[in-house]
């Protein structure tokens, strides 16, 4: 649906919930993936030719395999707790695009097949059977969720939409109807070892360059190790770190911590890529194929630690799912969580005062923090209690003289989606995003017309992406968004080592 | 013996056993079920001492809802602290001799009657005045919402409009769990009261009702957030 003339919203100053715009966004689907696409990651490569009857197999399966998702389809009560708590909805108004609207997409079908009130008495508690339509508006609106889960937050039962969405994924995945940019992104991991399909020699090369500009800017030789044997860090981070900016200055950011810290540390070409696009479309066997390439190259490096980059959805798939996919992880120091994510372990080094900054170079940066869904939702960090909202906070207000938050009913785990997670970071979907980004943008607009704030800092390669496409919409600087270790780069004092 | 008391008789034994047996195998299908992954939903507390502390907040204040939506809280959760109460106050149609604690609460479940009604009332004005909420709302909400106002108003009708003999309501419910069956008075409020309460019973298991024992098994609120510390490991997906 990408037009030439797409407009963003109005940003208001005081956002209201929209009125419901049935159909608002029916227009809005994401390609679907060629057969060549699906098979390379072993779905069937067109819509099955009884999919109706393989779909309904899947969800039985799913429902076994999943307490969650059979809780969630059982429990809710149409409270309407969460319908005003998406960001697309907020931002579309389409009614389908509220989470309990979106679970019953999902839920009707479920109650049709699985349950004896929707067997009897379809009409009366709105079952309805599986046909081409709702298959169509599953396709749509699945697609239309970030699976960014704020909607769980606020639900009296903790129905997590994402769950749903995911499971919904599955099913379509099942039947032939992938979804072309998540697959085929799972299918580059598999057979280049990054999402962008970068391959070992042309990444090498990158870091090269990389090292020589980092030379040129500070005079000191900051190094970008890959597949360094004896390394003590393996640093895993999204490969939109290697040169797409500005992930980029993150990436040089860390090479000045470990440079500064005087840690070896190491990247690997079998596992250069920290996200997980099998988290988005709900496989678990994808899911842990894609990390298992990371304990492989721990292992074959002989690494002590695992540095998680900065990559929400990965930080979660890291924190909160690899010790069960991947684990356990007793060939690792036990003196360090594993895996650790960049920013404990920068946080780390600045308390126990090994590393240390010119705070005065981000002086005229005025910064303010994102917190990304999967980090603030799905993860922790420190071991403390909020330790995701604090260390990463922490860190700028120690690289920084000037910090301001957002709203509040807008940061923590109240964040709201920058617009493109979940595997929708694809330009077809680009009014989707535009206009899903809104209530963040309105935050912005705030600390912006307030505090001057120049600067929203974030520790999500999603998030960088999607916000450096859709700032301009809303008549913000692209070059506003960037790392936390961006803003660390900048200011770390190097030359301990000279 | 009439057959006005047969057939409540009956009705209850049949509803009792249809809401026994239906959420015994539906907690036994959750039970059974496993949760491969660790998914709870921040703010997650770190230990179990922690999570029972998070589900008591949750089922008994309803702490996610209160930040969802303050009008939703309101009426949800005080539509719950008085259905709890009113069960309460019943409890002495069920015992011989009536607990202490049972005594204490007959006045409370009085007004409890009412504050049920009134919240009820909220809860189902918002189907119909908000939008959002009229868009998702199905019948068998609405029906819900009847059934349990149509209980809530018959029994208030029984204490202030039309009296029923409740020393004979006590004896029948009494012979019921005695299996000595007692007659039941053949009030016209007194029966839609009790049809109304035995259908509650007997769609329990099979609706939106399910919510009540499915918050207990919702990995988002039951899980501790400690992934790192503890290898969480489930049957299936360590194949």
């Amino acid at each position: 649906m990408a037009t030439a003339e797409l407009q963003a919203p109005a940003l208001r100053e005081y956002p209201v919930i929209p009125i419901l715009a049935r159909d608002a966004m029916a227009g809005s689907k994401p390609f679907v993936a060629s057969d060549k696409i699906n098979e390379a990651i072993g779905f069937p490569g067109k819509l099955v030719e009884n999919w109706r009857e393989k779909a309904i197999g899947k969800m039985g399966e799913l429902l076994d395999k999943y307490r969650g998702l059979r809780v969630f389809l059982d429990a809710c009560v149409h409270c309407g707790a969460c319908t005003d708590k998406c960001h697309y909805f907020l931002g579309t108004g389409d009614p389908k695009n509220m989470p309990v609207a979106r679970q019953d997409l999902f839920r009707k079908v479920y109650r049709r097949y699985f349950t004896l009130a929707g067997k009897l008495v379809p009409r009366l508690v709105g079952a309805e059977d599986l046909t081409e339509e709702v298959l169509d508006d599953w396709y749509k609106y699945f697609n239309q969720c970030s699976e960014c889960r704020r909607c769980s937050v606020y639900c009296p039962y903790g129905i997590d939409t994402a769950e749903i969405t995911m499971a919904a994924k599955e099913v379509m995945d099942s039947i032939g109807m992938g979804q072309k940019y998540t697959n085929e992104i799972i299918g580059k991991v598999h057979k280049i070892g990054n999402n962008l399909g970068l391959p070992g020699p042309a990444l090498r090369n990158t870091l090269e360059t990389l090292a020589e500009e980092v030379k040129e800017d500070t005079g000191i030789d900051v190094r970008f190790p890959v597949d360094e044997k004896g390394a003590e860090v393996l640093v895993v981070t999204p490969s939109a770190d290697f040169f797409a900016e500005p992930h980029v200055f993150s990436l040089v950011g860390y090479a000045k911590v470990f440079h500064a810290a005087g840690i070896r540390w190491t990247m690997s070409s079998h596992a250069s890529e920290a996200g997980n696009f099998g988290l988005f479309i709900g496989s678990y066997d994808q899911m842990k194929r894609i990390a298992l390439r990371v304990r492989e190259a721990a292992l074959e490096l002989g690494v002590k630690r695992i540095v998680v980059g900065e990559c929400g959805h990965a930080w979660r798939v890291a924190y909160s799912f690899w010790n069960t996919l991947i684990g356990p992880f007793d060939f690792l120091d036990p003196r360090y969580p594993a895996p650790q994510h960049i920013c404990e372990l920068t946080w780390d080094l600045v308390q126990r005062g090994a590393i240390a900054f010119d705070r005065e170079k981000n002086d005229a940066r005025v910064v303010t923090f994102h917190d990304s869904c999967n980090v603030a939702r799905g993860s922790g960090m420190g071991g403390i209690p909020r330790g995701q909202f604090i260390i990463p906070r922490e860190i700028i207000r120690a690289a920084c003289n000037h910090f301001h938050d957002m709203a509040p009913e807008t940061i923590h785990e109240h964040t709201f989606c920058c617009g493109g997670g979940g595997g929708l970071l694809t330009d077809e979907l680009l009014e989707l995003r535009v206009k899903g980004a809104l209530p963040r943008m309105e935050a912005l607009k705030r600390v912006v017309d307030e505090h001057g704030v120049n600067f929203m800092a974030t520790i999500c390669a999603i998030c960088k992406a999607q916000f450096s496409k859709v700032l301009p919409y809303y008549q913000f600087d692209m070059g506003m968004v960037g790392g936390v270790h961006q803003l660390v780069g900048d200011a770390i004092r190097l030359g301990r080592n000279d | 013996m009439s057959a006005i008391t047969i057939l409540y008789a009956a009705l209850f034994y049949a509803a009792t056993a249809v809401l026994v047996a239906g959420l015994a195998l539906k907690i036994a299908q959750y039970a059974r079920t496993p949760a491969p992954l660790k998914i709870p939903t921040t703010p997650a507390p770190a230990t179990r001492a922690g999570v029972a502390w998070r589900m008591l907040r949750e089922v008994a204040l309803f702490e996610s809802l209160f930040r969802a939506n303050k009008w939703i809280w309101l009426f949800g959760w005080a539509f719950h602290v008085a259905l709890a109460l009113v069960l309460a106050r019943h409890l002495r149609y069920f015992q011989e001799p009536v607990w202490g604690v049972v005594e204490i609460t007959q006045p409370f479940g009085i007004y409890a009657g009412f504050a049920m009604l009134a919240s009820l009332a909220g809860l189902w004005a918002r189907r119909f005045v908000v939008e959002r909420i009229r868009y998702i709302s199905t019948y068998s909400d609405h029906l819900m919402l009847a059934l349990l106002a149509g209980i809530a108003a018959s029994g208030l009708a029984m204490k202030y409009v039309s009296r029923t003999d409740i020393v004979a309501v006590k004896a029948f419910m009494l012979g019921l769990m005695a299996f000595d069956w007692q007659p039941l008075p053949a009030d016209p409020v007194l029966l839609v009261h009790l049809a109304l309460v035995a259908a509650l019973m007997a769609v329990f298991p099979a609706s939106k009702l399910l919510h009540a024992p499915g918050v207990f098994f919702s990995p988002t609120r039951n899980q501790a957030d400690d992934p790192r510390e503890r290898r969480h490991v489930t049957a299936w997906a360590q194949e």
